[in-house]
């Protein structure tokens, strides 16, 4: 491994692991004692060994809908789209899903199998609305993504304090529970839902099949690359993008159906979570490779399920897992950048010598 | 990517970092400003009079100092909002507090506090998974603030089956209510006749009003809120009829923002309701929502010169944030409550009972004894504080009954028939405003 690769990966992980350090010290604690109780609330101390199966399946559960949206992500970021609209495609996937859970009756199987489908559909709808706001509206995916994600929001609310309020207490609880026959079938004693961590894994894997193996996902890279070009070669660009986002949409949506069929079990005002957005800084932390995505999501996740452990364990503010996420990611993208100048600087002194 | 692409990621992800960090440190005082929900009220017990239901107690047993606690004992408390927000939860942190002073234990070493447990807040959040941890960490009772915790309460107890638990504003534990889960034998139910607070809040009001019109900022509507809105209607009704001697009905209008707290783009603007109240000729203002606004925005009009006064809710220090123009706080005091919870753990005696205390009527303030109570506040004159005394004696002595009828529901039904006195029953599922009131009170404010 040469010099240069060695900074490229040590330079951010010191830098990360030093921001924590500091951090930790100053909300007065010694830095390893909240690290081991994230761990072992979340996975458990020793790792995978110490841990009931439920935080297990609670970090796992966490950990599908943060790596399903990141994979969205890599679609539409290589598209050259910022899809900030993902929490308005996950939530929208979570009430299609809660509407299918609610109103079907069905074989399990076949229930399940169409409230997938349907939070899929809802999320990609979504998602498509941004495409054609761009598209055909220009209206900036940014924009037109942040406002939908409040019109969203604003949805779940009305539906949870309106038609699908419980009967007589409606309140930001959320709705009744789904019908059992309708929730992601789980690992016994956990809410661990196989199936939900195979359809995140495929989805990452047929994300970095997309960009590594096939015809489309070089000419979607083509049109993030630089749309004008691609649309001189011969690329329906408008499609593409279209496309991006119906991919990026649909896999949110299933994010939605995972948080509402698989983790909390009925539709509440925050069913995303905010994993959409955690996912963008995800994505941008792995550097848009699906592989890297699968460990950085579930160190998110361990940190989501892990945290409120610190309050209760440590008298730490409940907060200061959020706070430890961003300095994390701050560090993080501090010590790329630092990396990444070391990197360029040095080939620019090279370069002088051997011209030189 | 190109190099300008990276500049735009890399600020991009600073931006969203930044933003984290900023929504993950702030929020710590917002007295309802977040996702924080007041809790449902409940399972009725008595008659507003207070005769007592089969479950129901009546006021709090009456305290005693002293180390009667075996030590190691210890209370895990999950709060839906932060422990200082001058509000609900707070209001509950000071009574478990309370409670381990009275029995001589450390407040520092066996109160097991998790704040923030609401799934806004703290996505990753699992009620079950965090009242396992409290149990590893020596809790004996664990307590559930909010009614947004049902869910969560319910799975607890059904996998922590030994644990003792209370779920604070259920109705779970009554058998006559309409969600009686009797298979939860460790989950009780513990909540306060608030009713009353309503009721002496409704009645300072009227007796302050010098425009004869009234309003109350509501959050969102179910049984619990149309109870509390009804409870302030029959005592302004009352104490306009009976000691103002005002020849004009008194004006009682609600309106409804769409949830506990504002949620921009989605709720009613709480801030721009209570200037529609002001500009509207109300001049008393009557709060419901978990945050503040009603008095805070109340102050800022008196402060400009306006003739106006407001009642916040929930918190016995609500009224420090405008004094002046304060005319007193109904307020939740859960020690005696909790006390009287662990001391049933420690005996052997807790069950799965549901209790709706009524305030201590010897003194509705006495903090070792009265679940609910009314503080007056600055605003109130003299002459009306003692107005206002007569008539809490008169509830106090059952001698006024508000819930008697003849009362009709805002649709012109009746309610209650003349001569007959509302069940607990009636009260606590209040499916309508009352005849009289303004406003929308239907299941939800968008129809």
């Amino acid at each position: 491994m040469n010099r240069a690769r060695i900074t490229t990966l040590a330079l951010p992980i010191l830098v990360v692991l030093g921001s924590v350090v500091v951090l930790l010290i100053l909300a007065g604690t010694n830095p390893w004692d909240p690290i081991r109780i994230i761990v072992e609330g979340s996975i458990g101390w020793p790792p995978f060994e110490g841990g009931s199966a439920r935080k297990v399946g609670d970090t796992f559960m966490v950990w599908v809908p943060i790596a399903l949206a990141s994979a969205g992500l890599i679609v539409t970021f290589n598209a050259g789209m910022w899809n900030i609209g993902i929490e308005g495609q996950i939530i929208m996937g979570a009430i299609a899903a809660a509407l299918v859970a609610r109103e079907v009756s069905a074989p399990r199987p076949l229930l399940i199998l169409l409230a997938i489908l349907a939070g899929a559909a809802g999320g990609m709808l979504w998602g498509l609305l941004v495409g054609v706001l761009r598209t055909a509206g220009g209206v900036n995916e940014i924009f037109g993504g942040l406002g939908l994600d409040f019109v969203a929001l604003s949805i779940t609310t009305y539906l949870i304090i309106g038609p699908w309020a419980r009967s007589g207490v409606a309140s930001t609880s959320g709705t009744n529970p789904f019908p059992d026959n309708a929730l992601l079938p789980s690992l016994g004693g956990s809410k661990l839902s196989p199936l939900a961590v195979a359809i995140a894994v495929l989805a990452l894997l047929g994300v970095w099949t997309l960009f590594r193996g096939t015809l489309y996902g070089l000419k979607l890279k083509a049109v993030g690359r630089n749309r004008s070009s691609a649309f001189l070669m011969g690329i329906p660009t408008n499609r593409y993008l279209l496309g991006a986002f119906a991919i990026c949409g649909a896999l949110a949506g299933i994010a939605g159906t995972s948080q509402a069929l698989g983790l909390h079990f009925k539709l509440i005002p925050a069913i995303s979570g905010n994993f959409g957005f955690l996912a963008i800084l995800v994505v941008l932390l792995a550097r848009f490779q699906p592989i890297w995505v699968a460990p950085i999501s579930f160190f998110f996740a361990m940190v989501a399920v892990g945290g409120p452990g610190l309050s209760l364990r440590l008298g730490l503010h409940g907060s200061l897992g959020g706070v430890l996420q961003g300095v994390l990611v701050l560090s993080a993208m501090l010590g790329l950048g630092w990396a990444a100048y070391l990197t360029r600087r040095r080939a620019m002194t090279e370069s002088g010598v051997s011209s030189g | 990517m190109t190099k300008s692409k990276n500049r735009w990621l890399s600020l991009l992800a600073l931006l969203l970092a930044f933003a984290m960090v900023v929504a993950a440190c702030g929020d710590d005082d917002a007295g309802g400003g977040d996702t924080t929900a007041a809790p449902a009220e409940t399972t009725a017990t008595t008659t507003a009079t207070a005769t007592t239901s089969a479950s129901a107690t009546t006021a709090a047993t009456a305290t005693t100092t002293g180390g009667d606690a075996p030590e190691g004992f210890k209370i895990g408390l999950i709060l839906v909002g932060p422990r200082n927000d001058r509000g609900y939860s707070q209001a509950h942190l000071e009574g478990a507090e309370y409670a381990l002073e009275q029995l001589g234990l450390s407040v520092e070493d066996d109160l097991i506090v998790l704040e923030f447990a609401n799934t806004g807040d703290t996505p990753g959040l699992s009620l079950p998974r965090t009242a396992q941890d409290m149990v590893d960490l020596g809790a004996e009772l664990i307590i559930f603030n909010s009614d947004d915790m049902r869910d969560g309460a319910f799975e607890a107890a059904e996998q922590l089956p030994d644990v003792p638990m209370i779920w604070v504003s259920g109705d779970s534990a009554w058998e006559d209510g309409k969600d009686f889960q009797p298979g939860l034998s460790n989950l009780a139910n513990v909540w306060g006749q608030m009713i009353f607070g309503k009721m002496i809040a409704g009645c300072a009001a009227a007796l302050e009003t010098e425009t004869g019109q009234i309003a109350y900022l509501g959050p969102l509507t179910n049984d619990e809120t149309r109870r509390l809105v009804n409870s302030s209607f029959l005592g302004a009704q009352y104490c306009w009829e009976n000691f103002r001697d005002e020849p004009a009905d008194i004006g009682f209008t609600v309106t409804y923002i769409g949830f506990w707290f504002e949620i921009p783009g989605v709720t009613l603007d709480p801030v721009l309701v209570v200037n529609d109240f002001i500009d509207g000729g109300a001049d008393v203002t009557l709060s419901g929502i978990d945050a503040n606004v009603a008095l805070i925005r109340s102050g800022q009009r008196a402060d400009a010169g306006e003739n106006v006064t407001a009642v916040p809710y929930d918190f016995i220090g609500a009224c420090d944030e405008a004094p002046e123009i304060c005319l007193g706080v109904p307020y939740f005091n859960w020690g005696p409550a909790y006390l009287d919870a662990a001391r049933a753990v420690i005996d052997g005696s807790f069950s799965n009972t549901w209790t709706w205390f009524e305030p201590d009527w010897d003194n509705i303030n006495d903090l070792d004894s009265s679940v609910v109570g009314f503080l007056q506040g600055d605003g109130l004159s003299a002459d009306n504080a003692a107005s206002l005394d007569t008539f809490i004696a008169g509830l106090a002595d059952g001698s006024i009954e508000l819930y008697e009828g003849p009362l009709n529901w805002q649709d012109g039904s009746q309610f209650v028939g003349a001569g007959e006195v509302a069940t607990d029953f009636q009260i606590w599922y209040s499916e309508q405003c009352l005849e009289g009131i303004v406003g929308v009170c239907s299941v939800n404010v968008f129809g």
